[in-house]
């Protein structure tokens, strides 16, 4: 069954539930908007994990694709392009699951001003799910800041006591970047349509991948595209908006942030910096290494003397990132897939952690561990949950978090261009230090003797919360065995990538040693099967 | 039957188990109390394994099967699958752990009656098991590292089953921490095998492996050996073997004595060929190992528990394994693990059955009204004369003890025999560390002869120390724990006979060495010797490892006979320079709890860490936000609403424009 405009419909189809919602009168007609929403916009994505074929390349067009250049005057070639490659399906879905689950997450956690709420989650859903899909700069740059309005006023609103001043140094920090980023973006459109695209500026992600930034230009416009998506991941020693936005948001607005919204960063670095500025992201590797690999050993360091359960999960976030750039900026195969892998997981696991810290919170309304303790005995089935969560977030082999760690790990060991294996080596022991502070966060939270009485009173969890933490469990495990399938949905597009990356770094190097000019060195042509491609898509500027 | 189909029951059973009996009773509670079933199911599932597994065993005609089910994750180089593999090797260690384990199945269903996690604590055993069984049937390293991780997790989670006593959680943490600090050693030899071979399957690892330049070889088998060293107990990693009791006394025989803690030989074991190819690591490990089993065995003189003293005798028998590894003979590692599962599963079940009658004593004056708070079931100090109450138990006990002491003909004595002779035979050849492992391995063998007896002595022989013995008397335990004591008893005793030492038929009885033996077409190597020990002299070592055994029992026998628990004082007295650094186990624990855990975490990082990060990285965005602020304040000054000064500076910017066209600046 072909849907058409399949992609098209799960990034929108959540804004049209948010206008569905601003209709409703009764609360009740508010939540199953947008929980209907939300179940529809994930079946739908099912579609595409179906349609999409890793067999087909995706190295001039996406699949799935939907292209629309009305909505931009011809002098300027911005398009509207979406569409699915190895890269983005995983993380479509991702977002789409999350959708419902944080939706029932909320069902009775917001208590007040819901259709605010669920109008400016389901906006955000589509912003994030725009992110993921665009194969054009400058829509990416639309939805990218798209998603910085809604969740400013979740952490605005429904935030806890110090909401405000967390909601404003998350937008003013991502801000910052973005703007700057927008500077870069305008630049290299300019730049790339009077090398390519005959003098029309052009912000198309394959015209922009024919193209090759000169050597000269590169440090800076890496610099300022890197900059935005270092804030957002976010890199040492930019990380200090994380755990004060975490802290702060609502569960939903966690779940979404560790879930998804950090992923953007990883994924802009990925799609954008790496491709387009390969000699510059190749030089600068081993910077983005040790700083990657300091985050993940000082926020490790700092989550086990938190008091804040959840302010130890925000800082065990900025720790597991740091393996993501990490396994980027290796360059091999194993450790971009790895980094792929660990994207996704890191989404189910930490979305996990921060849902069962949601429910503890919304029945005793502390997130401080000395508050807990011994709830092993008032709640079992939370307990268990918990335990499986923090063990997939702490790597255990046979969960979703040890693939993409032990991937990213062993692929950046081999790695010529880090070629820092002693860096690996820092970074492996924050598999012992993820234990340290998760199993620490464990023992005060679960274990020891029940001493208070609001402990020992609370009730285990009930059917929906139940219902919600099940498909992530699931998929713990069927990630943790079972990882290939998903692997294999990324493999063509990361050997894409690599491919194109070590082509237009050896292209960059020839054109400063032949002239300085902007000469272009078309790609080689990829091989094509049965992909329909609109003719101007084509057009290669003549040498 | 088709091997991979057995493979499969093998790995799936025990599985099973764990999901039924972990989540069936979470959700229904009235499962919970259900505990004939849920006990059956859990030895059913670990039994029926042990039947398939020894008709593997017996049908096993020589050449290793490997069976490949399903790619794990692949990328670039990589190509991980789910494969096992079966040959010698695996073979036996799958019978002793599905043995072993189904012997501690059976027993815990008595032995953990009436407790309210009993459903847990089978849903963990059954886990335990199928996470060994993937450490010792895998066919490549990350296998074996998920079977690694996942009987650590179960150890973690069985030394905290009791967690409503923090000091239990406090113990588990330390277990998975410690070893984590092992696993962090074994993946960064994966990485490096890895990049040099491109591959972790043994097949490639055992073929190419050797071939390696020596540094990269070094390397990676240091990394594994101290992989090795936190699994398997050894310095510097031995810390949390000793806290790991805290668990039910089951799981200390299951995991923390007969099969969790062997794995890191089995590593060794495993990698024989890589390891060989390493003899500077060897000499390490060989040197750690004889260290270990020396300082382990003097803490285990000066404990009182007798929980400790078995545990530190696991440490110091794990000790004695690693000397066979760092000589080479990496086969007699392995029949040592296999007749310390024996006895020690042995000794640790009898203290559980001695535990269990003296918590009845204890409960019994509780009743009545006295005060129990300073009374220790753990205690031997407070035990004596149990012989009269717990007959089954003491033989069993005294079985094992005579068989870990090293009397002639039991298991112990032909296993350690056998490394003892490996270790002066390897120096006999020429190497000079082996002299110093097989001189420590002599003494350390008198000390355990030591310690053990005095810990049969002090519980099972005397009088009884605790309160009105004549009132409150412990009895013995169910037939359904007693049954897997004889069993393992008998097994002590005759267990050694698979390894005939090299004097009688010049070898050729000794079955286990053809069984794994790398020169019989099995899958262990090992270190080649070409200066032979001369038959006369290897009788001898036969005859005064005998004699120090027979001796030292007979002795401790007799001062303890009559001297009861008067004579720790006078061991206390006539050694007082060293008792009490034995008691105080070196100190290691002083040194992790006080510079590790309070001074690095707890000073150092509560202060620095938190505060680093709130007030200098997150200070300095915060500054450069008031900047912005008062750099803004300043500016809002030119905003003064008054048109007049909005068209001065108009003008003046429209003539410093034209200074600059004219000027050309």
């Amino acid at each position: 069954m072909d849907i058409p405009f399949l992609t098209s419909l799960v990034i929108f189809l959540p804004t049209a539930g948010a206008l569905l919602t601003l209709l409703m009168r009764s609360v009740t007609g508010i939540r199953w908007t947008a929980l209907v929403t939300t179940t529809l916009t994930f079946v739908l994505s099912v579609g595409l994990f179906v349609g999409y074929d890793p067999a087909v390349s995706t190295a001039i067009t996406p699949q799935l694709a939907d292209m629309s250049s009305a909505w931009f005057p011809d002098s300027l070639d911005v398009k509207y392009h979406v569409g699915i490659d190895g890269l983005s399906l995983l993380l479509v879905m991702l977002t789409t699951l999350l959708g419902p689950i944080v939706v029932l997450s909320s069902w009775t956690y917001i208590d007040e001003k819901q259709k605010g709420y669920y109008t400016l989650f389901l906006i955000l859903q589509t912003g994030i799910t725009g992110v993921f899909t665009s194969f054009d700069l400058f829509l990416f740059y639309i939805f990218f800041e798209v998603t910085l309005i809604p969740m400013y006023f979740i952490i605005g609103i429904w935030g806890g006591a110090d909401r405000i001043y967390a909601a404003v140094k998350f937008v003013i920090y991502t801000l910052v970047g973005s703007l700057l980023m927008l500077v870069a973006i305008l630049f290299l459109g300019y730049e790339a349509g009077t090398a390519v695209n005959n003098g029309v500026f052009t912000t198309d992600w394959y015209k922009l991948l024919e193209y090759n930034v000169p050597l000269a230009q590169q440090g800076w416009l890496f610099g300022l595209f890197a900059l935005s998506f270092a804030i957002k991941v976010p890199l040492f020693p930019l990380h200090t908006w994380l755990p004060d936005a975490h802290v702060q948001a609502p569960t939903g607005g966690s779940v979404i942030l560790a879930g998804v919204l950090l992923k953007m960063g990883t994924y802009g670095l990925l799609r954008f910096c790496l491709p387009l500025f390969p000699n510059a992201a190749q030089s600068s590797a081993l910077l983005f290494g040790i700083l990657a690999v300091i985050g993940i050993i000082y926020a490790a360091l700092v989550a086990r003397v938190q008091e804040d359960a959840k302010s130890l999960v925000a800082y065990s976030s900025v720790s597991h990132l740091g393996f993501v750039v990490l396994g980027l900026f290796a360059f091999t195969t194993e450790a971009m897939q790895g980094a792929v892998i660990q994207m996704v997981n890191h989404g189910l696991s930490t979305g996990a952690l921060f849902l069962l810290l949601g429910m503890l919170y919304e029945r005793r309304h502390t997130r401080l561990m000395d508050d807990y303790g011994g709830l092993a005995n008032s709640v079992p089935v939370l307990t268990t949950l918990m335990i499986f969560s923090v063990l997939a977030s702490a790597g255990l082999p046979g969960l979703n978090g040890f693939v993409g760690e032990f991937m990213i790990l062993l692929g950046s060991f081999k790695s010529t261009v880090l070629s820092a294996p002693w860096l690996v080596v820092l970074a492996a022991t924050g598999v012992i230090l993820a234990a340290v502070y998760l199993l620490h966060m464990v023992y005060r939270t679960f274990f020891g003797e029940l001493d208070q009485t609001a402990n020992a009173e609370m009730v285990d969890v009930n059917g929906r919360e139940f219902l919600l933490m099940v498909p992530l469990v699931v998929l713990m495990i069927v990630m943790g065995f079972f990882p290939n399938p998903f692997l294999r949905q990324t493999k063509p597009t990361t050997e894409f990538l690599l491919n194109t990356i070590e082509e237009k770094r050896a292209a960059a190097l020839e054109q400063a040693e032949s002239k300085p000019s902007t000469a272009t060195v078309p790609l080689a042509p990829p091989e094509t099967e049965t992909v329909s491609i609109d003719p101007e898509d084509l057009t290669l500027t003549p040498q | 039957m088709d091997p991979d189909l057995l493979i499969r029951l093998i790995l799936l059973l025990p599985l099973s188990g764990a999901v039924i009996n972990g989540i069936a009773p979470l959700f229904l509670s009235q499962f919970r109390t259900r505990e004939t079933l849920l006990g059956t199911i859990g030895t059913a599932v670990v039994a029926v394994p042990f039947l398939l597994t020894l008709f593997l065993f017996l049908s096993y005609g020589g050449d290793p099967i490997v069976a490949d089910f399903y790619t794990w994750m692949a990328a670039g180089d990589l190509d991980l699958r789910f494969a096992y593999r079966i040959d010698a090797l695996s073979l036996l260690m799958t019978l002793v752990v599905t043995g072993v384990g189904g012997i501690i199945h059976l027993y815990s269903i008595g032995y953990m009656h009436g407790d309210e996690g009993y459903w847990r604590f089978f849903a963990y055993l059954n886990l335990f098991i199928f996470a060994m069984l993937n450490l010792v049937l895998a066919n490549n390293l990350p296998v074996l590292f998920l079977g690694w991780e996942g009987v650590g997790l179960c150890s973690y989670l069985l030394i905290g089953f009791w967690y409503t006593d923090p000091s239990n959680s406090t113990a588990a943490n330390k277990a998975f921490i410690v070893n984590r600090i092992g696993d962090f050693a074994f993946l960064v030899a994966m990485f490096l095998l890895f990049r040099e071979l491109g591959a972790l399957s043994f097949d490639v690892i055992l073929s190419q492996g050797p071939q390696l330049s020596t540094a990269t070889l070094n390397w990676i088998v240091l990394l594994l050996f101290i992989g090795a060293t936190g699994k398997s107990a050894q310095i510097p990693l031995f810390v949390w073997l000793p806290d790991a009791m805290a668990g039910p006394t089951p799981v200390s025989a299951l995991i923390h004595a007969a099969t969790m803690v062997t794995s890191g030989l089995y590593l060794l074991a495993r990698l024989s060929a890589v390891v060989l190819s390493a003899p500077t690591v060897m000499a390490i490990i060989g040197i750690t190992g004889a260290v270990t089993a020396l300082m382990a065995a003097t803490i285990a003189i000066a404990q009182t528990d007798i929980k400790r003293v078995l545990a530190y005798s696991t440490v110091s028998q794990l000790g004695y394994m690693f000397m066979a590894a760092g000589v080479g003979a990496f086969f007699v590692a392995i029949f040592h693990v296999v007749t310390h599962a024996f006895f020690k599963a042995c000794l640790f079940l009898g203290s559980g059955s001695v535990i269990h009658g003296m918590e009845e004593v204890e409960h019994e004056l509780k009743e009545e009204g006295h005060d129990v708070s300073d009374f220790d079931p753990q205690d031997m100090r407070t035990m004596g004369g149990l012989k009269r109450y717990m007959p089954s138990t003491r033989w069993t006990y005294l079985l094992a003890t005579i068989a870990i002491s090293g009397i002639p003909l039991t298991a112990g004595f032909f296993s350690k025999d056998e490394i003892l002779f490996k270790a002066f035979e390897f120096g006999y050849a020429g190497h000079g560390y082996a002299w110093a492992v097989w001189g420590v391995g002599v003494i350390t063998a008198l000390l355990t002869a030591f310690y053990m007896m005095r810990s049969y002595m002090l519980t099972f022989e005397g009088e009884p120390r605790w309160r009105a013995p004549d009132r409150y008397e412990p009895h013995e335990s169910p037939s359904s724990m007693t049954i897997p004591l004889w069993t393992l008893g008998v097994l002590s005793l005759i267990g050694g006979f698979i390894g005939l030492p090299a004097v009688i038929k010049g070898g050729k009885w000794n079955w286990i060495h053809h069984y794994l033996g790398a020169e019989y077409g099995g899958p262990v190597a090992e270190a080649s010797i070409h200066t032979h020990v001369p038959l006369a002299l290897e009788w001898g070592l036969i005859g005064l490892s005998s004699v120090i055994a027979i001796g030292t029992v007979y002795y401790t026998w007799s001062v303890y006979s009559t001297q009861g628990l008067a004579f720790d004082d006078r061991l206390a007295r006539n050694f007082a320079g060293v008792y009490q650094t034995w008691k105080d186990k070196y100190y290691w624990d002083d040194f992790y709890n006080d510079v590790v855990v309070h001074t690095v975490i707890h000073g150092v990082g509560r202060k620095s860490f938190a505060a680093f990060d709130t007030h200098i990285v997150d200070g300095t965005v915060n500054g450069i936000a008031r900047l912005a602020q008062r750099a803004s304040a300043l500016l809002r000054l030119t905003q003064t609403g008054i048109v007049q000064n909005y068209a001065l500076g108009l003008v003046l910017g429209v003539a410093l424009i034209i200074g600059i066209m004219l000027f050309g600046i």
